[in-house]
């Protein structure tokens, strides 16, 4: 449904795209923190259109007859291949594509006003602030397309400044390897996605996700007719879809290189690798859950599976870590685990879409809560210059403000209530709880030691005790703390926003209310977590030293994140290295290099043997040539007679 | 009188031309002197087309027209290749076509 009244929507990330090449071209002849007040100037705009637009939609015009709209806010042809296969560039505007727009545009201010102190008097301050542009520009292309490649388009280019910003310090080969290792495993997983998007549209000729989604279209049925290995065509190609958005959202077995991407600036892996480009994953699942929903459910199914054992799986491992960012990094895949795992058990219709609702409402929490940990830990690094949790601590006196900050966001993300963590947590447990016995009780032991882990580092950090510092430790400056402090605000009450009035897979609103059943338990655990982080890290102590003694070889597993690395390195080096590329490699050295020098040396050796024919004298040409001429003269002369 | 010269004669008198052309060509060092036999060459076959047309098509006239496009052609051509001679000379002090083989390999 075409609206004029929102075509004023594809200026959002058309704004920062010009920010981008103004600070990109310009950048190296401004003064640094002009260049940030730039961005941040721009972002500002966006932002303010952002809301905006999110206050119109939701508040004013985006319901008919109780329903909300999916409008079409901007449409142009791009690409007209044939008649029927035309590429779109457009603005989609739905509940989710609009909350995405506050969410991405608030945490990519709060983080542009915070690196405004943060990123002070590095190197590459401007190259930082045109990337960050870049970044938010791709982000938000990437929530309002219109169309799967649309969506595809900008699905590359956030992976790419994500390239670029966690490769910011490149003169450190550690951060230089970190990002090719994240570009390298998305742009596997996005192998996938493409011939996901090829299959799919080619079964149902279109790319267009208005007419995708439709459940009463005629493309969720075409192609379910038609099986391949026992699974039909539109299963094979949501699996391949998902493939694509498990390696953004870095889900279990392609979540390798989030907690090596931390290798990037604070403030990036709370913009990128903590609220907005690893929920791209589970936006695009959200984004075509009609399809999976009717045309795939086997998908469905799978993709709860495999969320909820990432999100289990990262818990365990986050218990383990001693960089304090890694261990963020590793909740963050967790989290994202239990958003895919909500996602996985809904259903389509009224009270049934909970799953999705409460996935997308954790999303929206989750970025919150989840960019203020990763900002406070920023804070802590710039005031103590160091990760690593265990040369921290007793930090609570020097940094007040952090110390509350954080303090919020660990209660957010352990689902204390009444911070936002706590409602979204338990709707997405209810409504696992009603579809899936064994992924609640999974998830319910998640929500538990999500909290243990985050009191650790809680504790670690802010209580334990006290260490020699080589300079005092100081609070850090007003512009990150505002960040700080607004996000914290935000994380406590964006839970009371009753989200079902607004997001569901059906567009139809509904009224849901806390499970107490649930939330209950739920709440028992994430409190036993937190004392029990409380007992073994508040002060010093071998308590989990002797602990993880005990533990052994489990633990040893968990702090070595399971061999997931080993396992790569050892199929990529051993097996694909050693024995596919290093045959290919020779083949390709010896036979085909060979085959093409012998020709050229053939060719080489006959020239310099008939080279003399080049005498440059003129007389000898002239010789050869009536010579020939009289040769030819006779020879016809001798054929005409006979 | 003319009418007692058969065609004959007149291929006769351009075939040797034509061959003298040719072997002054092929023999004299001397770039002016490849240049006259050149002319010699252009002139036999001028003979052959005045000849071919007074016998054979006495109504026409093309025979004619195209001796003196050669005339013509012929003496653009000498201007180019006398004044490239003479830079040549300029250059190597010399118009021995044997010292001129700057463009062998």
């Amino acid at each position: 449904m075409m609206n004029d009244s929102y075509s004023y929507t594809v200026a959002i990330p058309l704004i920062l795209f010009f920010s981008f090449l103004i600070i990109g071209l310009a950048g190296g002849k401004l003064k640094p923190i002009v260049s940030g007040i730039f961005g941040t100037f721009f972002l500002l705009i966006s932002t303010a259109l952002s809301y905006y637009t999110a206050y119109s939609y939701f508040f004013v015009d985006g319901k008919s007859n109780g329903v909300y709209q999916q409008l079409i806010a901007y449409d142009s042809l791009w690409l007209q291949f044939t008649d029927k296969l035309q590429i779109h560039v457009g603005v989609l505007l739905d509940p989710i594509s609009v909350m995405m727009l506050v969410v991405i545009t608030t945490v990519s201010l709060m983080v542009h006003i915070y690196s405004l102190g943060y990123m002070k008097g590095e190197v590459g301050f401007s190259r930082y602030y045109s990337f960050l542009s870049l970044f938010t520009f791709s982000m938000l292309g990437l929530v309002l397309s219109s169309n799967i490649f649309q969506t595809y388009i900008f699905w590359e280019l956030v992976g790419v400044s994500s390239y670029l910003l966690i490769g910011h310090y490149y003169e450190r080969p550690s951060a230089v390897a970190a990002s090719k290792k994240a570009f390298i495993v998305t742009r596997f997983a996005d192998m996938g996605f493409l011939v996901g998007i090829l299959l799919l549209s080619s079964f149902t000729g279109t790319f267009d996700f208005l007419k995708l989604t439709d459940p009463n279209g005629s493309a969720l049925t075409q192609g379910s007719a038609i099986s391949f290995l026992g699974l039909s065509v539109m299963t094979w190609s949501m699996l391949l879809v998902f493939m694509g958005a498990a390696g953004k959202s870095a889900m279990f077995p392609l979540h390798i290189w989030l907690p090596d991407a931390m290798e990037g600036p604070t403030p990036v892996s709370a913009l990128i690798h903590a609220a907005t480009m690893v929920v791209a994953g589970v936006y695009l699942v959200a984004r075509l859950f009609t399809v999976y929903f009717f045309a795939a459910p086997d998908a469905l199914i799978f993709i709860g599976y495999v969320g909820t054992f990432t999100s289990l799986f990262a818990a365990v491992i986050a218990c383990t870590q001693t960089d304090i960012k890694r261990v963020l990094a590793f909740s963050t895949i967790s989290q994202i685990g239990l958003m895919m795992g909500g996602l996985g058990v809904s259903g389509y219709s009224g009270p049934e879409g909970l799953g999705y609702t409460a996935s997308m409402f954790h999303l929206f929490n989750h970025a919150m809560f989840k960019a203020l940990l990763f900002l406070c830990a920023g804070s802590v690094i710039h005031a103590v210059h160091t990760n690593e949790l265990w040369d921290m601590g007793g930090l609570k006196k020097h940094l007040p403000v952090t110390h509350i900050a954080f303090l919020i966001g660990c209660l957010g993300i352990s689902g204390v209530p009444p911070l936002s963590g706590f409602f979204s947590k338990d709707e997405i447990l209810t409504a696992v709880f009603e579809k899936n016995k064994l992924l609640f009780y999974v998830q319910f032991l998640v929500a538990g030691v999500t909290a243990f882990y985050m009191f650790r580092l809680y504790f670690g950090i802010f209580w334990n005790k006290q260490r020699e510092y080589h300079t005092k430790p100081h609070e850090s400056p007003f512009s990150m703390l505002f960040a700080l402090i607004f996000l914290s605000i935000a994380s406590t009450f964006v839970g009371l926003i009753p989200f079902s009035e607004f997001v569901t897979p059906d567009l139809k609103p509904f009224t849901s209310h806390i499970h107490w059943a649930i939330a209950i338990p739920a709440i028992i655990i994430a409190v036993i977590g937190l004392v029990l982080a409380f007992v073994m890290y508040r002060k010093e102590s071998d308590l989990s030293g002797r602990l993880s003694g005990s533990l052994g070889i489990l633990y040893r597993a968990a702090y070595k994140k399971f061999y997931i690395d080993e396992i790569y390195l050892f199929i990529t080096k051993n097996v694909i290295f050693k024995h596919i590329s290093a045959p290919i490699a020779w083949f390709d050295r010896n036979v085909v290099d060979n085959t093409m020098n012998g020709i050229a040396a053939i060719t080489n050796f006959v020239s310099m043997r008939i080279r003399a024919f080049q005498s440059g004298q003129l007389q000898q040409y002239a010789y050869v040539m009536v010579s020939g001429l009289v040769i030819i003269v006779l020879v016809a002369l001798y054929f005409m007679k006979t | 009188m003319i009418e007692n010269i058969g065609i004959e004669q007149f291929l006769i008198l351009s075939t040797l031309m034509f061959f003298i052309g040719v072997y002054g060509f092929l023999v004299r060092k001397n770039l002016i002197t490849m240049l006259m036999s050149v002319e010699l060459i252009l002139n036999a076959v001028n003979i052959n087309f005045v000849a071919f047309n007074k016998y054979y098509y006495p109504e026409n006239l093309q025979g004619h027209f195209f001796a003196m496009f050669v005339i013509a052609i012929a003496a653009t051509e000498v201007a180019v290749a006398i004044a490239i001679i003479i830079s040549l000379y300029r250059k190597i002090r010399t118009i021995d076509v044997e010292q001129v083989d700057e463009m062998k390999y």
